[in-house]
């Protein structure tokens, strides 16, 4: 029989404190740790995710205490701020961006009581869960204001990172707008980063300059809604609503709202019930959201999008259902079907439509 | 009144005391300016200054980050003070990364212990090698290396990008752009256990050594130094500029190269699109900080190290801002400029003429 040491009996306590003892020390505020890779005012993607600890915070109250770090590298830094955070004593920490992906997963070896939850990644552990938004919805109902609105029939796409994510946006807008009107082109630029407003500048003024009315960004700045609305075109938003920074040229935006999944999630550790898992949520979950329509828009074409948000909502309409055609004019995806979630996960190549080669 | 004088020559107290004076300067100032935010001094500047100082991690973590940016400065300060201008080291280190970790993807599932070792050496090749462009043009068709190595930079970034996204992709990472993990064997040993801390710093500080005995004992050395004062006095001796500008940047860039194999080697363990997070340009700030001393340069990048993970540290205890880490770095080297007339001048106190 092995002898209970005092040192043994607290790593036990420890080891069993870790899943259960949260409601016993409620006195003590959980501490839940953000990590951004963007600065909390890119009015984007960091942003929204701030109003998300924000709504913690303010539903939460004393039962927890959050932090932040922004601007965080995608890389070994990554690795040093997410540790620095689960050693500060922070139970629950979510890292907002896909790059943090093997970071996490390093540190959450490390700390098997620290609870993380990944942004857009696909590695999980039993301590790392996985959440993303269907923002491809976003983007197809944004193909239906393309669609109808173009007049030069071309349109730019800034793009961040070639992940599948990011393809799949190009792919569900591509589609959607060329259902109304085959004569639509869409030319993606590549910026390889997240947040760099003033490349993200330079590719939009590319665009234009090439032809492009309409511009959409997968980049987290606000830079590319202000040089459409200095050039006089059309633009949608990214992540949170930058009607502000073009107020004539922002149609809609295609908002993230990850408040109630956060608030949810730290509840969940508060209340011991706390698993991993991975959550994919669209417009059903509130996850994605429309801001509201820009008022210069025709009313029938805003119905017409209002119209198509409802039914992705409710499940009637799926933006990846066939037939849809690869750039080689071949069916990708048949009549009748719509590609499952493994497909959409890991997608890589574009629909006929969109100009260029996927990077690579 | 005040009046400034030329110093007939200049001061050597001076010259290595200003440095602390700056740090001083800094922390004061800092003292201020966080006390003008609401937050109390102490308290922050034991989160920004302390807090990462206070273990063995924390040291690790220092040296982690420290060690990229020593080994790049040490190669610009070489080239610096012959007047050879590489601002590519940014460049260079990606192509070491590439190189460096190539190497770790072709021998993936046969390393060995003398993997890491090839990497290193193939990690200086692939920056020398992206070095040798400037330098090749420079001293062919005299075209301006700072040019021709910042602009290299972005090419370095694409290609990487396409490796990574392309023909080096992970099979089995969902068409994710990044390289499978690199085996365990081809990863840098860590020193200490429960610490990131890796063979990477003593690297650097051998580097320091090396950096040393070649400015100040070696024959070329004696070269760079009179070819970066005086050009011409240089040609008289028979010093040959051309040689000069290809051995700065080679080493220079074999050093960036050498810091990137080791960031993916070390705390990375694959190729992603971004390795660095500004490392080659920070290294620049480093090397004019550190004097162009190799023992300054290494003091120069702990201090930076430190200034970038107090900032986090900071962010995470007390809510400061991350742009305070920008201002801090900000004043440091404002500090260090300003204090640099003390080096060459001297105060002197005269009575105000009257009547002027």
């Amino acid at each position: 029989m092995t002898k209970l040491t005092r040192r043994s009996f607290s790593a036990l306590t420890l080891a069993a404190g870790a899943a259960a003892a949260f409601p016993a020390r409620a006195a003590d505020p959980l501490k839940v740790g953000f990590i951004y890779v963007g600065p909390v005012g890119d009015f984007g993607w960091s942003y929204q995710h701030d109003q998300g600890r924000l709504a913690i915070e303010q539903e939460l109250g004393d039962r927890v205490k959050t932090s932040f770090v922004e601007s965080v590298p995608e890389g070994a830094d990554a690795d040093r701020v997410i540790t620095q955070l689960a050693r500060s004593g922070h139970k629950l920490i979510f890292t907002t961006s896909f790059g943090y992906m093997e970071p996490t997963n390093k540190v959450a070896k490390n700390f098997p009581d620290v609870m993380f939850e990944h942004a857009t990644g696909y590695m999980r552990a039993d301590n790392v869960a996985t959440y993303a938004a269907r923002f491809y919805e976003g983007r197809y109902v944004a193909g239906i204001l393309a669609g109808r609105l173009s007049k030069t029939n071309k349109i730019g796409y800034i793009g961040s990172i070639p992940i599948p994510e990011v393809i799949r946006g190009i792919n569900a807008f591509t589609h959607s707008a060329r259902k109304i009107n085959p004569a639509i082109e869409v030319t993606p630029i590549w910026v390889n980063e997240w947040y760099n407003p003033g490349k993200e500048a330079d590719a939009a003024k590319a665009l234009i300059d090439q032809g492009a009315d309409i511009i959409l960004q997968h980049t987290d700045s606000p830079a590319p809604v202000q040089t459409a609305e200095e050039r006089g075109v059309l633009c949608v938003g990214q992540a949170s609503n930058m009607e502000r920074f073009g107020p004539t040229a922002h149609m809609t935006a295609i908002v993230d709202h990850w408040a109630p999944y956060y608030v949810e999630r730290t509840k969940a550790v508060l209340d011991g019930t706390w698993t991993s898992g991975d959550v994919w949520g669209g417009f059903n979950s509130g996850m994605v959201e429309m801001s509201p329509y820009n008022k210069n828009l025709p009313e029938a074409v805003v119905a017409e999008a209002k119209a198509a948000e409802q039914a992705i909502h409710d499940g009637k309409l799926h933006p990846f259902s066939g037939p849809i055609k690869n750039q080689a004019g071949e069916v990708a995806i048949a009549d009748g079907a719509t590609a499952p979630d493994g497909e959409l996960l890991g997608m890589n190549w574009y629909v006929e439509g969109v100009n260029g080669k996927v990077p690579g | 009144m005040i009046a400034l004088e030329r110093r007939p020559n200049s001061s050597r107290l001076w010259l290595y005391a200003t440095p602390v004076l700056a740090v001083f300067l800094t922390v004061l100032s800092g003292a201020v300016l966080f006390s003008l935010l609401g937050f109390n001094a102490i308290e922050a500047l034991t989160a920004y200054f302390i807090s990462p100082l206070r273990d063995s991690y924390g040291l690790g973590e220092l040296t982690i980050k420290a060690t990229p940016l020593a080994i790049i400065a040490i190669g610009l300060a070489i080239g610096f003070r012959a007047n050879v201008w590489n601002i590519g080291a940014e460049g260079q280190l990606t192509l070491g990364a590439i190189t460096g970790g190539g190497l770790a993807l072709l021998f993936y599932g046969a390393e060995g212990p003398w993997l890491p070792p090839l990497m290193l050496i193939g990690g200086m090749v692939g920056g020398a090698a992206w070095a040798a462009i400037p330098a090749f043009l420079r001293t062919r068709f005299n075209a301006n290396e700072i040019l021709v190595s910042l602009m290299l930079t972005y090419v370095a970034g694409l290609l990487l990008s396409y490796l990574v996204t392309g023909p080096w992709k992970d099979p089995m990472g969902f068409g994710f752009p990044r390289t499978r993990m690199f085996g365990d064997e081809a990863l840098l040993p860590t020193l200490f256990a429960g610490s990131r801390m890796h063979i990477g710093f003593p690297i650097a500080l051998v580097t320091v050594a090396a950096a040393w005995f070649l400015i100040a004992r070696s024959f070329i050395g004696f070269q760079i130094k009179v070819v970066g004062l005086t050009p011409p006095a240089a040609g008289y001796a028979g010093f040959s500029n051309a040689w000069i500008i290809w051995a700065t940047l080679l080493t220079s860039g074999a050093l960036a190269g050498l810091a990137g194999a080791i960031e993916v080697a070390g705390p990375i363990g694959q190729l992603t699109p971004s390795i660095s997070p500004g490392y080659g340009f920070t290294a620049i700030i480093v090397a004019f900080l550190g004097r162009l001393h190799p023992l300054g340069i290494l003091f120069a990048a702990l201090l930076m190290a430190l200034s970038y993970i107090g900032g986090e540290s900071a962010q995470i205890e007390l809510g400061l801002p991350l742009a305070v880490t920008g201002v801090f770095q900000g004043m440091l080297l404002f500090f260090l400029l300003a204090s640099d007339v003390l080096v060459h001048y001297r105060i002197k106190l005269r009575p105000a003429r009257e009547g002027v």
